[in-house]
């Protein structure tokens, strides 16, 4: 890892400026990917500017909306009893990232600053139709995620929370994970709520997580596992790598949607 | 230099270090607690599995700066003064729960946490999915799926519940 100073501000406010004082500082949020980045030496970052001062950890419930603070971990997450009753296909996915010693890291606005293609996160988020909330602005989901490791965050912008639309019907989330690496080879997220019926997948796209729409218009008419089992995917938009080609994720696809639709009930 | 204050198995220290120094760094090779491996150092194996303010995180994957102010547990904080063991490396021994011992701290490490965050219980599966982040090329894990139900009543103090099993 090359060497860089470290700094833990105490405010939003403070850690924007130190983000901005500098083209290569880099902000620091459960660090469980960002760390073996900069291990690998992927990332040369001049200042890390640790998030986890900043107070921005936590999940609040009203009326209609689930807010999730962006430094709050996986584990919180999967064990918070207002998630498991608003949303309980987001808390089973929180539950399911990485491993327990990741869970405990890692954070949610870690992952959606990060967008992997493979993560978990991005496919509730799309599904839900949640807001992502920055120091700056509200992002919808549908304008946020722009392509593999690509988001609509612009430079210096921190993101303070997520917003989950209430009430949610139905969800679920079923990953076919890469056993190593506990990331989604194919995660399906299906979704019925404010933002209607929603499909999205992560792990299979060449541009990281996107809605199925002919899947969801097919549950729209009737939510059932067999609904969307004669609707392919097209391979042509899918990675190919090592763990599978794309014409085996594309058919993971469909299993993986029947899967979430029959655990979602 | 930067400094790091942190409270590793009830003793305080202070520690010059870089911004890039990882915890696991510093438990080695700053306060010589060598009981904690360093794998695979992909934060995939575990070997360096450690307790944070109670939570078991991969040491490996932590900068030593981020643990200012923790409570830090390592192996080498389980057994008693007098050399007694903790119940779930009682149960390790007991159950022939190693063979290289590569693993072995960051598997106890990892089960201590997760038996302990399970006071209603734990099924094998439980069990086997609470150790996905521990990697072991020996043993097949049955051995260590055995040590850790076994500890589950001496860390609780009860029987497991029935529905569990």
């Amino acid at each position: 890892m090359y060497d860089f100073t470290y700094h833990r501000p105490t405010s939003v406010a403070d850690a924007v400026a130190l983000l901005g004082s500098d083209a290569d500082a880099k902000a620091l949020a459960g660090g469980q990917t960002f760390i073996p980045v900069l291990k690998q030496r992927l990332n040369k970052p001049s200042k890390v500017v640790d998030l986890a001062g900043l107070g921005l950890a936590g999940i609040s419930l009203s009326g209609n909306a689930l807010v999730i603070g962006a430094t709050t971990r996986h584990a919180a997450v999967a064990a918070s009893a207002d998630v498991r009753r608003a949303i309980p296909g987001l808390a089973a996915l929180a539950g399911g990232i990485g491993d327990n010693q990741v869970r405990h890291r890692g954070t949610i606005g870690g992952s959606l600053a990060n967008n992997d293609p493979a993560a978990c996160y991005p496919a509730a988020v799309l599904a839900l139709g949640a807001t992502i909330v920055t120091n700056k602005r509200s992002i919808a989901a549908d304008d946020y995620f722009q392509g593999m490791f690509t988001t609509a965050l612009e430079p210096g912008e921190i993101i303070t929370s997520v917003s989950f639309p209430l009430p949610v019907e139905k969800s679920a989330y079923a990953k076919f994970n890469q056993p190593a690496s506990r990331f989604a080879l194919v995660g399906v997220f299906v979704a019925k709520g404010p933002a209607g019926v929603r499909v999205a997948v992560t792990g299979a796209g060449q541009n990281g997580v996107f809605r199925q729409k002919a899947m969801e218009a097919a549950l729209a008419a009737s939510w059932s596992p067999d609904a969307v089992a004669g609707i392919k995917t097209s391979a042509a938009d899918l990675n190919s790598d090592i763990h599978g080609s794309a014409e085996y994720r594309a058919h993971l696809i469909t299993v993986m949607a029947k899967r979430a639709i029959a655990a979602a009930g | 230099m930067p400094q790091v204050t942190l409270t590793v198995n009830g003793k305080r220290h202070t520690v010059a270090v870089e911004g890039r120094t990882l915890l696991v760094e510093v438990l080695r090779e700053k306060l010589g607690l060598t009981g904690t491996h360093i794998g695979c150092d992909t934060s995939q194996c575990g070997a360096c599995v450690v307790h944070v303010n109670g939570d078991s995180v991969k040491s490996c994957t932590m900068l030593a700066l981020q643990a200012e102010g923790a409570e830090v547990t390592t192996i080498e904080g389980l057994a008693k003064p007098d050399g007694t063991l903790h119940p779930m490396q009682e149960m390790f021994r007991e159950h022939h729960a190693l063979q290289c011992g590569y693993c072995t701290p960051g598997m106890v490490m990892s089960a201590i946490d997760l038996v302990a965050k399970h006071p209603e219980g734990l099924t094998e599966r439980e069990i086997r999915e609470g150790l996905d982040g521990n990697l072991c090329r020996c043993t097949g894990y049955h051995n260590i799926v055995k040590a850790v139900a076994a500890a589950w009543p001496l860390m609780h103090a009860k029987p497991m519940p029935a529905a569990a099993e």
